[in-house]
């Protein structure tokens, strides 16, 4: 019987009924000290370090704080240095700050080449499904699963059901994977991956570059997904060849993924078909993910909505954006923007965003920071001259971590304000207590810190 | 984990869909390195805001998709020690599903009438070995996955039981592609 990509891999990585093998372990500051903790009054150890990578992401300061001790929110520093003894401690590999290696989780992977084709691949992360765009399989764990395959190497999972999103036609210009995902989790609601390993397919998928495919993927969990996956193919070859984790018989190991895609014919329990063509730029008006817009269209009229409960939340969700119904999204007016996060930070991200700002001024009212998802994607921005780009327009240029997607760090908004943003959440107080989140491409993200309010990036010159 | 096989007592009811993780417990919370003390600050921002009352019972009822966004196991951690012992829902996001089990946090899946049922009957028992709930609505069956209630009826660690198997991971090991060697040790 014809298999799925999916299929393959489960198979593959099965070590008994129910138990599979893990290939790649992420591990960072926030959910990981009580599992390292767990294992030290159990006396267990790690069982394979040398297929653990740790970093430091969620809590560090994007000032220009080079060191671990140095950072001056106690209980961050804490943690942090947390990560760095248990690290020491159990031998595993870590690029804290002050490492030209330290960045996002979900960005150093890919760009250091351990994240491969044909892996499974964990994370206490929900945004470890990025890592799928590879053609892996790789999802969010808590920190019992992260003390779990620490010290086992393994997970008890149950096989989750198979869901396949093909889409027919291409993207149109200005419009890109963030709008594609956004318009995905829009139709299907935010709990409408759930239980599934979801593999998105079609010539719109195939026409992107890897950092697109992580853009779609990181966000397969908002939609509810276990995983998010895309076939590897040539351009996934070519991102990883080279990279310093990459396998040393590389041709071998490229024969080896080329079987990995799903064979035709093959059964997925649902297929779900999206028009790529007709997708708009997007902009979310809500609370959650799924709560969006095209930027053509206006806030949503809580009285047209068919189910009490969608109704109700709908109804809190402008009193807590403080937006009225049948407002254009154009004339909605974000003090803040934010580039960054495992969802949008890559070099190519901040090569898109730069394009829309060169050469001219952040807008008065607003403040527009851009944070680079790590070290390295600085480095290279930076020998390009993007952060002239962007100083040059008034954005701030920060140092590499999670910053104001989460506010776990000094980056968050204050109460009622306002953000363009291109990372993933826009749930209440996720930003700061109080602030109001839109979810958007780096490129309308950017377009918006200019203008002062949202724009279609498509007839926008 | 402690084992559980009966839950009783009051019911708290939280009539709201798509609640995250974030409100469960907000990111702030996060920075401790215990597994312990999140109780105080659960549904923090809805609390102090006078938005929502909780009171601390063994059932908590909630709406569909709960749990849903980051995989922060502080949230089942502060709902377990905000007294929770069952929560019942329509439906649950996986993640969350999953670290409440591991907990011993009983995550069990109603329709939504039924949940309601149980909100307005404001007290009922859980029997896990039997997959029912009883109120005085009636008695509803739930189900759960075989070796998930094994685990949640005799306590059991997950590492432990899982370390049994270690010939069989070796030998997977062994077996040997090429992912199976090192990764990150050799960058």
């Amino acid at each position: 019987m014809p298999k799925t990509m999916f299929d393959k891999l489960w198979e593959a990585h099965q070590v008994s009924e129910g138990l599979i093998y893990i290939d790649l372990h992420l591990v960072h500051e926030v959910t990981s000290p009580q599992a390292f903790e767990g294992l030290r009054l159990a006396g267990r150890g790690v069982r394979r370090p040398d297929k653990t990578l740790a970093t430091a992401d969620h809590n560090v300061p994007t000032d220009g704080t080079m060191a671990a001790r140095l950072i001056a929110d106690e209980l961050s520093r804490i943690q942090v240095e947390t990560l760095e003894r248990n690290c020491e401690e159990f031998g595993i590999p870590l690029y804290s700050l002050g490492s030209e290696r330290q960045g996002i989780v979900h960005v150093i992977g890919p760009e250091l080449g351990v994240t491969q084709p044909g892996m499974t691949i964990v994370c206490g992360d929900s945004h470890t499904s990025t890592h799928g765009a590879f053609g892996a399989l790789a999802f969010g764990i808590g920190t019992s699963e992260v003390e779990h395959v620490l010290a086992t190497q393994c997970l008890v999972q149950k096989r989750p059901k198979t869901m396949r999103i093909s889409y027919a036609g291409e993207l149109g210009a200005g419009v890109t994977s963030k709008d594609l995902i956004l318009a995905t989790i829009g139709k299907l609601g935010t709990g409408g991956m759930v239980g599934h390993a979801v593999e998105y397919a079609g010539p719109a998928i195939e026409a992107l570059a890897m950092p697109g495919r992580m853009t779609i993927c990181n966000m397969t969990i908002e939609g509810g997904g276990r995983a998010g996956m895309i076939a590897p193919d040539e351009t996934t070859f070519e991102w990883v060849r080279g990279k310093p984790g990459a396998p040393a018989d590389f041709d071998t190991a490229v024969e080896r993924w080329k079987q990995l895609p799903t064979e035709a014919g093959a059964e997925f329990d649902t297929e779900v078909e999206v028009d790529a063509a007709a997708i708009s730029p997007m902009v979310t008006w809500g609370t959650t993910p799924g709560m969006v817009v095209q930027v053509t269209d206006s806030v949503p009229d809580p009285a047209q909505m068919d189910s009490p409960a969608d109704r109700e939340a709908a109804e809190r969700a402008l009193a807590y954006m403080g937006l009225e119904a049948g407002t254009p999204m154009t004339e909605v007016a974000p003090e803040r923007v934010f580039i960054g996060s495992c969802t949008s930070s890559r070099i190519e991200d901040l090569r898109e965003a730069a394009a829309v700002v060169d050469g001219r001024r952040v807008a008065g009212s607003v403040r527009a920071m851009v944070v680079p998802g790590s070290q390295q994607v600085k480095a290279e921005a930076e020998a390009e001259g993007l952060h002239d780009v962007f100083r040059s327009a008034g954005f701030e240029w920060r140092e590499a971590g999670c910053s104001m997607c989460l506010g776990m760090n000094p980056d968050t908004l204050i109460e009622g304000e306002r953000c363009a943003s291109t990372s993933n959440r826009n749930f209440e107080g996720r930003q700061g207590k109080g602030g109001r989140t839109h979810l958007v491409s780096p490129k309308m993200a950017a377009a918006a810190a200019i203008e002062g309010h949202f724009v279609d990036i498509r007839d926008w010159s | 984990m402690r084992p559980v096989d009966i839950i009783e007592g009051k019911v708290s009811v939280l009539d709201r869909a798509d609640v995250d993780t974030d409100q469960i417990i907000p990111k702030q919370f996060l920075k401790r390195v215990e597994r312990t003390g999140f109780g105080e600050f659960l549904f923090y921002d809805w609390i102090r805001g006078g938005e929502i009352e909780l009171e601390s019972n063994p059932i908590l009822v909630a709406g569909r998709n709960f749990g849903c966004g980051s995989s922060r196991e502080h949230a089942p951690w502060a709902l377990e020690d905000f007294g929770f012992q069952a929560i019942l829902a329509p439906s649950f996001a996986d993640i969350f599903y999953s670290n409440c089990t591991k907990i011993g946090l009983l995550p069990a899946i109603l329709d939504e009438q039924r949940c309601r049922a149980v909100a307005e009957a404001g007290e009922a028992r859980i029997d896990v070995d039997d997959e029912t709930v009883t109120c005085a609505a009636g008695v509803f069956e739930f189900a759960i996955e075989p070796d998930v209630k094994h685990r949640l009826l005799n306590g059991l660690d997950d590492i432990g039981i899982t370390l049994e198997n270690a010939a069989a991971i070796d030998t997977f090991e062994s077996a040997g592609t090429t992912t199976h060697g090192p990764v990150t040790t050799t960058l």
